[in-house]
């Protein structure tokens, strides 16, 4: 609509009438059959039975997707880690790949220090500067999905064997497992033993001395 | 007991302090009771507090606040860096360098050569406390 013009405040300059012709709805009306075109009302909804006393907004799940582990600079395969936590704390391994789950694969060799073939969290871990040639390694078979637990299977207990610790499976390591550390650390034994003294390095366990500062220590 | 080693025109000193820690200058002017005008061969020419500066026995033969170039011949013929290094202090120096940057592969290194050093010396002994006995 046009701006209306005014004689003074409140006072508009045209009357009800030129008003009504200026706005056009005559032409409206007679377009649609002398009455003006009344839209329709959308089906009132049913009345909740239920109305929350505070207008909380519904939680959305969230998008976001966590990244992938980044490894650290320092670790490339062959590197020699220092562990630094769990059972085998302060044993010198080979980093062999860093798995799907952001851990690390790691070996002993198992025969040089008795860590077989494990997964390791890079932040328990200190990284040497001390590399092995792992060339020659296969480490495609192993994967998360390797050392996941068995499951136990759930057989019915009578009262008397309830008590019966005997009869629970013993955990026994499969013997593909064992013939995979094998063939794995045959290879790696070949590169470890072409250093001197880097067997006797890797069968020892780090620890701190009388006077070693570890904050100034290069590793 | 007199004084040997000089603040002078020429002396080198080492750095004890600072950025510039642990290298080796030329005192090229002094620049009043508490400062020197200090110049190296790959640093640029900057004034230092004298307490940030150990003397040595070194002294080049140079004039004051000589050009770059002419420090840099002066400090070759009298050969400073070869004085420094069979110096007992700059021996010092560098062998806690060469320990600083060892690997932990290189100390356990060390430690099998010092254990197989100590077992050859108390074999000799034995052998020697053996003939006297």
């Amino acid at each position: 609509m046009a701006s209306t013009s005014k004689l003074s405040r409140g006072i508009k300059k045209a009357s009800r009438s030129h008003m009504y012709h200026r706005r056009g709805l005559w032409a409206i009306k007679a377009k649609h059959g002398g009455s003006f075109p009344k839209a329709e009302k959308p089906a009132a909804a049913a009345e909740p039975k239920f109305y929350p006393a505070d207008d909380v907004k519904p939680r959305k799940p969230s998008t976001r997707k966590p990244n992938p582990t980044k490894l650290r600079s320092t670790i490339t395969p062959g590197t020699v880690l220092i562990l630094l936590a769990g059972r085998f704390m302060g044993k010198r391994v080979v980093f062999l790949k860093q798995l799907k789950s952001g851990l690390l694969l790691v070996t002993g060799p198992f025969k040089v220090n008795g860590v077989p073939v494990r997964r390791v969290n890079q932040t328990y871990v200190i990284a040497t500067s001390t590399k092995v040639d792992i060339s020659g390694v296969n480490v495609e078979k192993f994967d998360d999905k390797y050392f996941a637990r068995e499951k136990k299977k759930k057989s019915k207990k009578t009262e008397g064997e309830l008590f019966d610790t005997e009869k629970e499976a013993t955990k026994d390591l499969p013997q593909f497992k064992k013939d995979d550390q094998k063939t794995l650390d045959a290879e790696l034994l070949k590169a470890i033993e072409a250093v001197p003294d880097l067997k006797t390095y890797l069968g020892a366990r780090f620890s701190l001395r009388d006077g070693d500062k570890p904050h100034e220590m290069v590793f | 007991m007199p004084f040997k080693r000089f603040v002078e025109i020429g002396r080198v000193a080492l750095v004890n302090y600072g950025k510039d820690y642990g290298r080796l200058v030329v005192i090229v002017d002094v620049v009043d009771q508490n400062r020197a005008l200090v110049d190296a061969p790959d640093m640029v020419r900057c004034q230092m507090n004298f307490k940030r500066l150990s003397l040595t026995d070194i002294k080049i033969d140079i004039k004051r606040v000589p050009k770059k170039s002419t420090l840099i011949k002066a400090m070759e013929e009298a050969d400073v860096k070869g004085k420094w290094e069979n110096s007992s202090w700059g021996k010092k120096l560098i062998v806690q360098k060469r320990r600083a940057a060892l690997n932990d592969f290189d100390r356990f290194k060390v430690m099998l050569a010092k254990i197989k050093r100590g077992g050859a010396v108390r074999q000799e002994l034995a052998k020697l406390k053996k003939a006297t006995a």
